[in-house]
């Protein structure tokens, strides 16, 4: 078989081997040409740094060459098809890119007299205005750099609310269903909150009687995905705003799942309190392989003066900066983050909504949305779906597909890796066992489902058939195959060193 | 000296007033490879239930809780270095750490191996 | 749309393979006064042209630091940035990627990961870094709220020439975690006795080097009094470029590296998105907070990386996480790695000198300006000008003039008269002798006038 192929170099056609850059050290080689320091003159207190620093010396060619080799080991969206349910792996428009790297705007310093930045705070209210708009809601915090960021943010705006109207040793619990993403729970316990579980019910949404025997007036807020991480719309959300209203509480929604709804459901009509936008989700701002993101919340009436410093209000001689805790910020809860926020991500943002408009983004959900039940519908009875359809922007099976074939969740995504897409979501949420969660997202043509639900569907028949072998060694065409990450663990190796 | 059990699968060898505490080979393979063991400092008092050590898999971590009230008299510290001990050896070796009895009534409420094996088979 | 692939035709296609008549009847489960019929109330699609032109004409607005002398700093740094680490950030295969949870097809995005908590350790004097936090303000916090979880304590202390905004969000994040906060007044000369403020209650001490104002200092005594009350130094970077010139704070003692990395590889942004660093000591490598990638072998025996240490992580701990962060910022951190690669160790060396030099050159000319008294004895690429008059009127006269002339402290301590006239100026590379020049005759004529 041509991948027990041995070469002389280990390299293997395209796939080239790639030593770390500290192995491509000598000395005297240079990948910057910088003039000479004009004084020899300092003022550096007594702490001149005298040892080496034990950085490598590489020449330009060189590092383009490392850096565009071990880009060729990685999988992007641009690559292909990367159906990861609740990560929103949608197209990357370079344009956003062009917009952002304008030297008006990435040339701009954050310090600069606001008088100087006039377009920078006209930009970052115009995209703040498209959300508010998209969520019908009255107000948007910008700053928060990621969405478990923003998540804090919208706990911590409920914080200080309660507080405000002196229920802060009262309300300490905050309620989140089972099927939440993590950083639900561990942005409650930032905020120093006890967390309790919501059970889902047999249709996999939050069970509305066990929502409601723990709703009490010790309850901070809930923290509610909607459309869940089932993919499925929360039917009985205004039930549950309400009751959680009518208890004195707020209603946090996780807005991870937004490209659904945008443009056809707003979650202001739901009555929120206050949900984050991952930018580089719903609104593409690159994942970059992890980050960076930006989180912005909207926030409804009661929670939009306590609202994160700094934000951007419209004053007599143009756009001006809050920045501190007086004037308008007299209640702001703080500031989050350095500086302004992730302006480079509004940039792109606005780019991107600008780009489809208000009639684009709806038929972009639109499309997710029908993409994700394409998917469900070609592949109902070849895996085993968790739930009934339809579907939102994601569609949800278990492992009970795999029963008896000797082949894990896990091991099936390894074999599709070689059949060259990237997995889906893996054990994810926690509510079905061995999860398999796929988000499509509008960005994929029929016929690329098409090729991914014949897959699917080779996969499966060969998993029956009794080849588990296939999917035990899989992935086999990778630049490197399964990783061994209990060795990882037990003895963690986190950087290089020197040989001594 | 005698062997109980608790319901989150927990060994607890009882010994005069000292009780040694560790996961079960059953908790161990549910668990699998364990890549590092937060074992408690001697001395630490705790009452029943309370969260005394961590055990953690690549992509799992899983609390030890007190099967009893007392303090802690040691840790065992060579999981430190060595946590596949207690894959190896769950119920021996791979001991996570000692302690006092500080309520022997507490004791009761734990089960025997037989009592166990039928509360393992019920989950299967 | 151009984003858009499905035709009107495959639409009909799949709406009949999944039995439904409309796409409405795929929101059936939506409560029926919640589904909208029209769009929202927002302008319809665009062309790249017409996005290019309004987004431009917006750019166009600003006076960006590539069209002005610029003197700004406290906390972010114009410098060069080399073409190719912008042509490589773009690639494709890392500008679209995920976080790196399948290794197999992630192996680039992981050995960045790894070269870059290298680098990050080996800047710092650490035993190791994470894989990057937001940015430097929120590493502190992170910091701060990790001294709490090493030492089981609650309060922290944080130095006087600590930036502003990095006190306010370790006061407003950390203060939320449950962590107290005992901030020392803003001391512009450095001169601030922060041992003394150590007590048995405290979990660390937060001090910035460079401080917010310019000033170099050695932390070996101050990690000393640290260690002796059994609480831990967190040293904060803002100006990542000093440590190629400065002993590195692990070096002087320093248990935890918060540090601001958007000075190498990173352009302004107005601020964000830049990059935090993050390095600790390996004994508390468990209480790190962040994504961690590390070394191990696939099943042929071939070195590779993974994420590892996961169960400090949100995804896994969920309430019990080190902290609630997830996406971090590893196209800042690729860029910062990039770049730091090709400067290399001389490089990076050079680098720092000229910074220092050109700073030093500039104090030489500033000193000489009546009504400018420089108030540092030493500092890095930075330093606080006291001048005659309001700082931040004197910044917006130096702009009307087409200067961009540095951070009135005025700004991050508001309604505080002792910082009313005290003004931040830095020079990086990019900063021409014809620029300081420009500045110091301003000043010449706007402070000359007005006293």
């Amino acid at each position: 078989m041509t991948d027990k192929l041995e070469t002389i170099t280990g390299n293997r056609g395209l796939q080239l081997e790639q030593p770390l850059i500290f192995e491509q050290d000598a000395p005297g080689r240079l990948g910057v040409d910088l003039g000479e320091p004009q004084t020899s003159e300092t003022h550096l207190g007594g702490v001149e740094r005298k040892d080496a620093i034990g950085l490598p010396n590489l020449s330009e060619p060189q590092t383009v060459r490392h850096y565009t080799r071990i880009s060729q080991k990685n999988y992007g969206i641009d690559s292909g098809f990367y159906p990861l349910g609740s990560c929103t792996m949608k197209h990357n428009p370079r344009l956003n890119e062009k917009m952002a790297r304008l030297p008006g705007f990435a040339s701009l310093h954050p310090m600069q007299p606001t008088s100087t930045t006039q377009g920078a705070l006209e930009l970052i209210d115009a995209c703040a205005h498209w959300l508010k708009v998209t969520c019908n809601m009255p107000a948007v915090a910008m700053s928060p750099a990621a969405g478990a960021q923003g998540e804090l943010c919208g706990m911590m705006a409920i914080k200080a609310a309660i507080e405000d109207r002196g229920e802060g040793e009262q309300r300490t619990r905050v309620l989140v269903p089972e099927s939440a993403h993590g950083t639900n729970p561990a942005t409650a316990a930032a905020c120093g909150y006890s967390v309790d579980s919501i059970p889902a019910n047999d249709r996999g949404r939050v069970d509305l009687d066990a929502f409601l025997s723990k709703l009490d007036d010790d309850v901070a807020g809930i923290m509610l995905t909607n459309p869940n991480t089932c993919g499925l719309f929360e039917s009985d959300i205004i039930k549950i705003a309400d009751a959680v209203h009518d208890a004195g509480a707020f209603f946090y929604c996780d807005g991870a799942n937004l490209n659904a709804i945008m443009g056809r459901i707003r979650p202001g009509d739901l009555g929120i309190d206050c949900m984050h936008i991952n930018l580089h989700k719903t609104f593409s701002t690159p994942h970059g392989g992890g980050g960076p993101g930006a989180g912005p919340v909207v926030l409804s009436e009661p929670l939009a003066p306590f609202a994160p410093l700094p934000f951007v209000v419209h004053g007599d001689d143009g756009f001006d900066l809050v920045e501190h805790k007086d004037g308008e910020g007299e209640k702001s809860f703080g500031r989050i983050k350095g500086f302004h926020g992730q302006m480079g991500m509004f940039i792109r943002a606005l780019s991107f909504m600008m780009s489809h408009g208000s009639d684009g983004l709806r038929q972009a959900s639109s499309d997710a949305v029908l993409n994700a039940n394409y998917l469900l519908a070609e592949l109902k009875d070849t895996l085993s779906p968790s739930f009934d359809g339809p579907c939102m922007h994601e569609c949800l099976f278990d492992d009970s597909f795999l029963k008896d074939t000797g082949v894990t969740t896990l091991d099936f995504a390894k074999a599709m890796i070689d059949e060259g897409f990237h997995p889906m979501t893996m054990y994810f949420p926690l509510v079905v066992h061995g999860a398999l969660l796929m988000e499509p997202t509008e960005s994929e043509s029929l016929e690329t489902l098409d090729q991914y639900i014949h897959a699917l569907k080779g996969l499966t028949a060969m998993a029956k058939s009794g080849n588990a072998d296939h999917f035990l060694e899989a992935p086999r065409l990778t630049p490197r195959r399964r990783l061994d990450e209990t060795a990882a663990a037990r003895a963690p190796v986190l950087r290089w060193k020197k040989e001594e | 000296m005698s062997m109980k059990y608790s319901k989150e699968h927990e060994w607890v060898l009882i010994e005069g007033d000292s009780a040694t505490v560790g996961i079960t080979n059953y908790a161990q393979e549910q668990l699998g490879d364990v890549v590092f063991v937060e074992v408690p400092d001697a001395g630490k008092a705790v009452d029943k239930g309370d969260e005394v050590a961590v055990v953690e898999s690549v992509k799992a971590a899983s609390e030890i809780y007190a099967p009893i009230s007392g303090e802690v008299s040691e840790g065992n510290a060579t999981l430190e270095d060595a946590p596949a001990t207690i894959n190896s050896n769950a119920e021996g070796d791979g001991w996570i750490f000692k302690m006092s009895i500080g309520d022997a009534s507490e004791l009761d409420e734990l089960m025997d191996a037989a009592a166990y094996a039928d509360h393992v088979a019920g989950l299967e | 749309m151009r984003y858009l692939p499905l035709t009107d035709d495959d639409r009909a296609k799949m709406l009949s393979t999944i039995g439904a008549k409309k796409i409405e009847d795929l929101y059936s489960d939506v409560p029926a006064e919640a589904l909208l019929d029209t769009p929202v109330d927002l302008p319809s699609h665009m062309g790249e042209i017409e996005v290019e032109r309004a987004i431009s004409a917006m750019a166009a607005k600003n006076l960006s630091t590539a069209d002005a002398p610029s003197f700004l700093g406290a906390g972010a740094y114009r410098h060069h940035v080399p073409a190719s680490v912008d042509a490589l950030i773009q690639r494709g295969e890392f500008l679209t990627a995920y976080t790196p949870y399948q290794p197999e097809v992630s192996q680039g995005t992981l050995q960045y990961l790894f070269e870059f908590q290298t680098q990050v350790a080996l800047l710092t004097g650490m035993e190791i870094a994470n894989a990057s936090m937001y940015d430097g303000a929120t590493a502190c916090a992170e910091a701060v709220m990790m001294a709490g979880r090493v030492v089981k304590r609650k309060k922290a202390i944080l130095s006087g020439g600590l930036h502003p905004h990095y006190r306010e969000a370790t006061d407003c994040i950390a203060g939320y975690h449950g962590m107290t906060l005992d901030a020392a007044a803003p001391s512009p000369s450095g001169d601030e006795d922060l041992a003394a403020m150590i007590d048995g209650d405290t979990a660390c001490v937060v001090v910035q080097n460079p401080d917010f104002f310019g000033n170099v200092r050695d932390l070996t005594p101050l990690a000393d009094a640290c260690h002796e009350a059994g609480a831990l130094l967190i040293a904060v970077v803002t100006e990542v470029v000093s440590l190629g010139a400065i002993t590195a704070p692990g070096d002087m003692g320093a248990d935890i590296i918060a540090a601001e990395g958007q000075s190498i590889g990173n352009a302004l942004n107005y601020g964000g998105p830049t990059v935090g660093l993050f390095a600790v000591r390996n004994k508390h490598l468990r209480q790190m907070p962040g994504r961690i990638c590390g070394q191990t072998n696939d099943v042929d025996g071939k070195r590779g990386f993974v994420l590892t240490l996961s169960t400090r992580e949100q995804h896994i701990r969920r309430e019990k996480a080190t902290s609630n962060i997830c996406t971090n910022s590893g196209l800042c951190a690729l860029a910062f790695t990039i770049h730091m690669t090709l400067l290399g160790e001389d490089g990076f060396k050079k680098l720092a000198a000229i910074n220092h030099a050109n700073a030093v050159t500039l104090k030489g000319k500033l000193e000489n300006v009546d009504g400018v008294e420089v108030i540092n004895d030493s500092f890095f690429n930075e330093f606080t000008l006291r001048l005659t008059k309001s700082a931040a009127d004197v910044v917006e006269e130096l702009a009307a003039m087409g200067i961009l002339g540095g951070v009135p402290a005025s700004r991050l301590y508001p309604g505080n008269g002792d910082v009313e006239n005290l003004l931040i100026v830095a020079a990086t590379e990019l900063t021409t002798n014809s620029d300081m020049d420009a500045l110091s005759m301003a000043l010449s004529k706007i402070l000359g006038g007005g006293q």
